[in-house]
């Protein structure tokens, strides 16, 4: 067989190819399985998170009977391992090999950033949980949704908090030397300063520092409060050696929307009682999807659930709700994409949401405070923040004209040394 | 001053776990002449090892028995099934324990999941010290009491015993020790046990302070390096006076230069090499 | 002659063959990572020098590159230019600080300087974007010739591999070498014959961050993107373990062992979910069975086969 003969038997069979996969989307809907894509960590550091995604994609599943608007769904799972890299040739299988017709995940902000002009090139829909600030602000994407929260979408509101009803005036603010740190830290601060508030002093421990003895000597000795705002185990290695040094009763800890999450709860001890901590979801909320979402996650998976799983449970939900909106045809990308992102969803287990033009999700942000109930320790809601967008009470567009949120915008004003 | 004092305690409180650390890998590297990739693979396994044990509310002491054992004896296996495959092709060995240590890493991630694990301290040594003023975590300075410790009997062990005069013997000339009858290939296994075991005590004993968590292997085994890099191979006065060094240069350096904190510890290490890459007291020429 | 004629027009045809642009994205990978393993081996199989920071080769070009473009708005073609000149400069500077020790001393101030490269990209966010890293604004237009799509560019990258293979070829049977594997076997001997045997490691090194630089190039035209994990140490540790696996000091072994470790990170992932751990247990097997590594020990092996035939007609 010499190459020519090669070359037109392959772009024949090709062309076939295409052609039959063009009649098969131009027939759509019932009968058809939806092809859902998963981006997902499963070995490496990351992996505690994104084995919780899995979970909450696999019951939100269950609990359909695996459709979606009438349709059955195929799920493509990928482990992406956290690496850039990889997250990338996992997000062209799941496109060019597996053809999938929308993605959930990734995981980390940078994921997504390696990700994004490919999957905006391919007009492909991504439901992540990755909290990336200019992902949904400077640099948008049209096909981006997210239902979990921008970095500082909650801390605006611990900031607010703070500043108001806890009537601190002097804080100290802590976290990972990364920009998912970095946003979180900047939103407190933004607010925080605003409602009169001072931020004393800024500490960035490496993401891969071996311990926090020392970071814990450098804290200034006249504080009202720290604002930690960690992912992951540090946030929880963090405040265990914190107690340790006997801090726990002289400066309550604030935590971050990572920090004092479900999934590390349980371990952090009596010491972490009456810890305060925000997010856009707590397991103790008080409604109907979430009694049915905890109640699965302790039967199948004996633990609560926290960010990650409830990132993708009620991502699963939103994207529900917007193929109902267009009878499940979700080969038509433009108006699948548009139902996603205006529909409102009153119900999810995180309570209502909708979506703002950049298609980050506007909702509750919750004020949790740990409490011993039944014998366990639970993130006990005390205050709802109804209908927070990723800009605070800010005006949008002198918002977006201020560089991203970074170590060192807002600049600090008032830090001692 | 109640700052430097707590940074001073930090920092001997740091050298000592590093010592525990770093003392079975300066060995292992001194006599069989590799880095042991799989290091930190085996203090983490100790670590969770020792949370299991730990869980079942046992004491500690049985939870540090039982994680050096079982790590110990892991070790030797590895070492006579595979590493002895390969004697002499030392480039080959490394490659093994790397192999090894990605193994052990993804296998803790199935046994024991993705979320941290904390130990629990010996009861007693919960609650803070209250000295001149300030708090300081009781277990930390355990920690260093127990590093001392095992620096005593290590010591014991290499200079008063005929085993610990063989294997130095067997570090400093490896062709000499053989000429005059030392077996050095079944002192190989003892090392490396006694590498593996340290290994794995090292890491219920740091466990209070660390917790065990997917990625632990990863963020300690460049600290080793870097303390038989700056200690020298060999020699357990380098990895002793290695993990002060490398405590304080962590505690001060990240206090004064924020800045540096993610190359603090790796310029010194460089700077030490250029000058002197044997060591502080090194015995074996790299 | 014959045999490059073939490479050649296998590495054209390939595209035609696979199923689909998906596999097509898979060869490009492998290519790349195949002329990183390659950089590494003028290192480690000629040079007889083990690295564990190579990987500052593949990421300190790619974020030059995309910084160049990005920020000074240099186009392709100056940026591309600048990021290899880069990528050279910085091994000329590390290879001085390198050999100030052989051997394991090497390896570790190697490893040293990864990791302080590693966290100058994560600290220094105002000129690495921190851990968001960079993003490329666009792949090149050589010719006029758009290589977004994935087999132009595939193409592109192939051609590119071509030559940087000749290229190394010419270098392996070159009088250098020669003097560099000589210092690799016999460096007092070497010096004795009136070789500067730290010039000629120095060279190696500079070569090998050369085209390690070209590897990082075509790594950020590539996947558009380049982040702190990019220099990070199991990025050095994984291009050890192609050279090694493939067999050091051959020219298809690097690619060989690219192939199976890429091959096993994006193919086999999908269907074994324990896949770092297939990954350790394939380094195990290969160093204990084939310790000169694949391409060697299959050579090996092929000709214990061959050769008892081969006794017999001798005898004979």
């Amino acid at each position: 067989m010499t190459m020519t003969r090669r070359a037109a038997l392959a772009a024949t069979v090709g062309g076939f190819g295409l052609a039959l996969t063009g009649v098969r989307t131009a027939r759509a809907a019932e009968g058809e399985p939806i092809r859902l894509g998963f981006l997902t960590v499963k070995t490496g550091p990351l992996a505690s998170g994104g084995i919780q995604m899995e979970q909450g994609v696999t019951l939100a599943l269950k609990e359909r009977n695996n459709m979606l608007a009438g349709r059955p769904v195929t799920l493509f799972t990928a482990d992406t391992g956290g690496v850039p890299a990889n997250t990338r040739s996992k997000t062209q299988e799941l496109i060019e090999r597996d053809n999938v017709q929308c993605i959930l995940g990734p995981l980390a902000a940078f994921e997504a950033l390696a990700i994004d002009d490919y999957t905006q090139s391919q007009k492909m829909p991504i439901m992540s949980v990755a909290a990336a600030e200019d992902i949904t602000q400077r640099k948008p994407d049209p096909w981006f949704v997210r239902c979990t929260s921008s970095s500082a979408q909650c801390s605006h509101v611990m900031g607010d908090y703070a500043a108001k009803d806890l009537k601190y005036k002097r804080v100290a603010l802590i976290a990972d030397d990364i920009a998912y740190g970095h946003e979180q830290n900047a939103g407190f601060q933004h607010v925080f300063e605003d409602a009169g508030g001072h931020v004393v002093q800024k500490l960035w421990p490496p993401l891969n520092a071996p311990d926090y003895g020392s970071y814990i000597a450098q804290l200034n000795p006249k504080l009202d409060a720290i604002f930690m705002a960690f992912a992951g185990s540090n946030g929880f290695r963090f405040s265990k050696q914190f107690f340790e040094y006997g801090m726990g009763g002289k400066v309550p800890l604030l935590g971050g929307m990572t920090a004092v999450d479900e999934a590390v709860l349980q371990q952090m001890g009596d010491d972490a009682i009456g810890m305060l901590s925000v997010n856009w979801y707590s397991a103790q909320l008080d409604n109907p999807a979430n009694k049915v979402f905890v109640a699965g996650m302790q039967r199948d998976y004996k633990v609560d659930p926290g960010y990650y799983a409830a990132g993708t449970y009620v991502s699963v939900a939103v994207l529900d709700a917007a193929l109902k909106s267009v009878d499940g045809k979700i080969e038509d990308r433009e108006a699948f994409m548009h139902a996603l992102r205006t529909n409102q969803v009153p119900d999810t287990a995180r309570g209502p949401v909708r979506f703002d033009s950049f298609g980050n999700v506007v909702g509750n942000v919750y004020i949790r405070k740990v409490e011993r109930k039944g014998g366990r320790l639970v993130n006990s809601v005390i205050k709802t923040y109804p209908d927070v967008s990723q800009f605070w009470t800010y005006n949008q567009d002198a918002f977006l004209k201020n560089p991203v949120y970074s170590r060192d915008n807002p600049p600090a004003k008032f830090i001692e040394n | 001053m109640q700052f430097w004092l707590i940074q001073t305690l930090n920092s001997l409180a740091l050298g000592g776990l590093l010592f525990l650390l770093s003392s079975g890998f300066s060995l292992i590297f001194g006599l069989l002449r590799i880095p042991n990739l799989a290091h930190g693979a085996l203090f983490m396994l100790g670590a969770y090892l020792g949370a299991t044990v730990l869980a079942q509310d046992l004491p500690f002491w049985l939870a540090v028995l039982v994680a050096g054992l079982v790590v110990g004896l892991g070790g030797v296996v590895v070492e006579r099934l595979l590493l002895r495959r390969l004697a002499g092709n030392e480039q080959g060995q490394v490659l093994v324990t790397l192999g090894i240590a990605f193994i052990l890493a993804d296998l803790c991630l199935l046994a024991w999941g993705g979320d941290p694990i904390p130990l629990a301290a010996p009861s007693g040594m919960r609650r803070p010290l209250l000295l001149f003023g300030f708090a300081f975590p009781t277990y930390r300075l355990a920690v260093l009491v127990l590093a001392l410790i095992v620096a005593l009997l290590l010591y014991l062990l290499m200079e008063r015993t005929r085993l610990g005069a063989m294997i130095r013997a067997g570090v400093d000339d490896r062709e000499m020790a053989r000429a005059t009858g030392i077996r050095v290939s079944y002192l190989f296994g003892c090392v490396f046990f006694l590498g593996a075991a340290l290994a794995g005590i090292g890491g219920v004993i740091g466990g209070p302070i660390l917790s065990a968590y997917p990625g632990l292997d990863a963020d300690m085994l460049p600290l080793a390096l870097i303390v038989v890099i700056l200690g020298g191979v060999g020699s357990l006065l380098g990895a002793l006076v290695g993990s002060f060094i490398v405590g304080f240069l962590y505690n001060f350096g990240t206090a004064f230069f924020p800045d540096f904190a993610y190359v603090v510890l790796f310029l010194p290490m460089v700077l030490a090499l250029g000058f002197k890459p044997e060591g502080l007291f090194g015995r074996v020429r790299t | 002659m014959l045999g490059w004629a073939v490479l050649a027009i296998a590495l054209a045809v390939l595209p035609l063959l696979l199923p689909g642009t998906f596999y097509i994205g898979i060869a490009t990978h492998v290519l790349v990572y195949a002329l990183l393993a390659l950089s590494l081996n003028i290192l480690i199989g000629y040079g007889g020098m083990t690295s564990l920071g190579h990987a500052v080769y593949l990421g300190v070009p790619a974020y030059a590159c995309a910084w160049l473009m990005l920020h000074a708005g240099l186009s392709a073609l100056p940026a591309a230019i600048g990021a290899v000149a880069i990528g050279t400069l910085t091994a000329g500077a590390f290879g001085v600080l390198a050999l100030r020790a052989t051997g394991l001393g090497f390896l570790m101030i190697t490893l040293a300087l990864g990791q302080i490269v590693w966290g100058v990209a994560y600290r220094w966010v105002a000129l690495t974007g921190g851990d968001n890293g960079l993003r490329l604004p666009s792949r090149p237009h050589p010719f006029g010739i758009d290589l977004a799509e994935p087999t132009p560019f595939y193409w592109f990258v192939a051609a590119v591999f071509f030559v940087v293979l000749i290229c190394l070829r010419h270098l392996a049977r070159s009088p250098f070498g020669a003097c560099l594997r000589g210092t690799r076997d016999q460096p007092r001997r070497m010096r004795m014959l009136g070789h500067n045997v730290w010039a000629i490691r120095w060279a190696a090194f500079v070569l090998s961050g050369f085209w390690g630089s070209v590897a990082g190039l075509m790594y950020v035209y590539d996947n558009g993107f380049v982040s702190p994990q990019t220099l990070a140490l199991p990025q050095s540790a994984e291009a050890l373990l192609m050279v090694v696996l493939g067999g050091a000091g051959t020219l298809a072994g690097p690619v060989v062992g690219a192939i199976i470790i890429t091959l096993v990170k994006t193919v086999a992932s999908s269907y074994v979910e324990r896949w770092y751990s297939l990954l350790g247990a394939i380094f195990i097997i290969v160093v204990i069975f084939m310790p000169e590594g694949l391409v060697p020990g299959t050579h090996r092996i092929w000709r214990r086969i061959t050769r008892p035939r081969l006794a017999e007609r001798r005898a004979a």
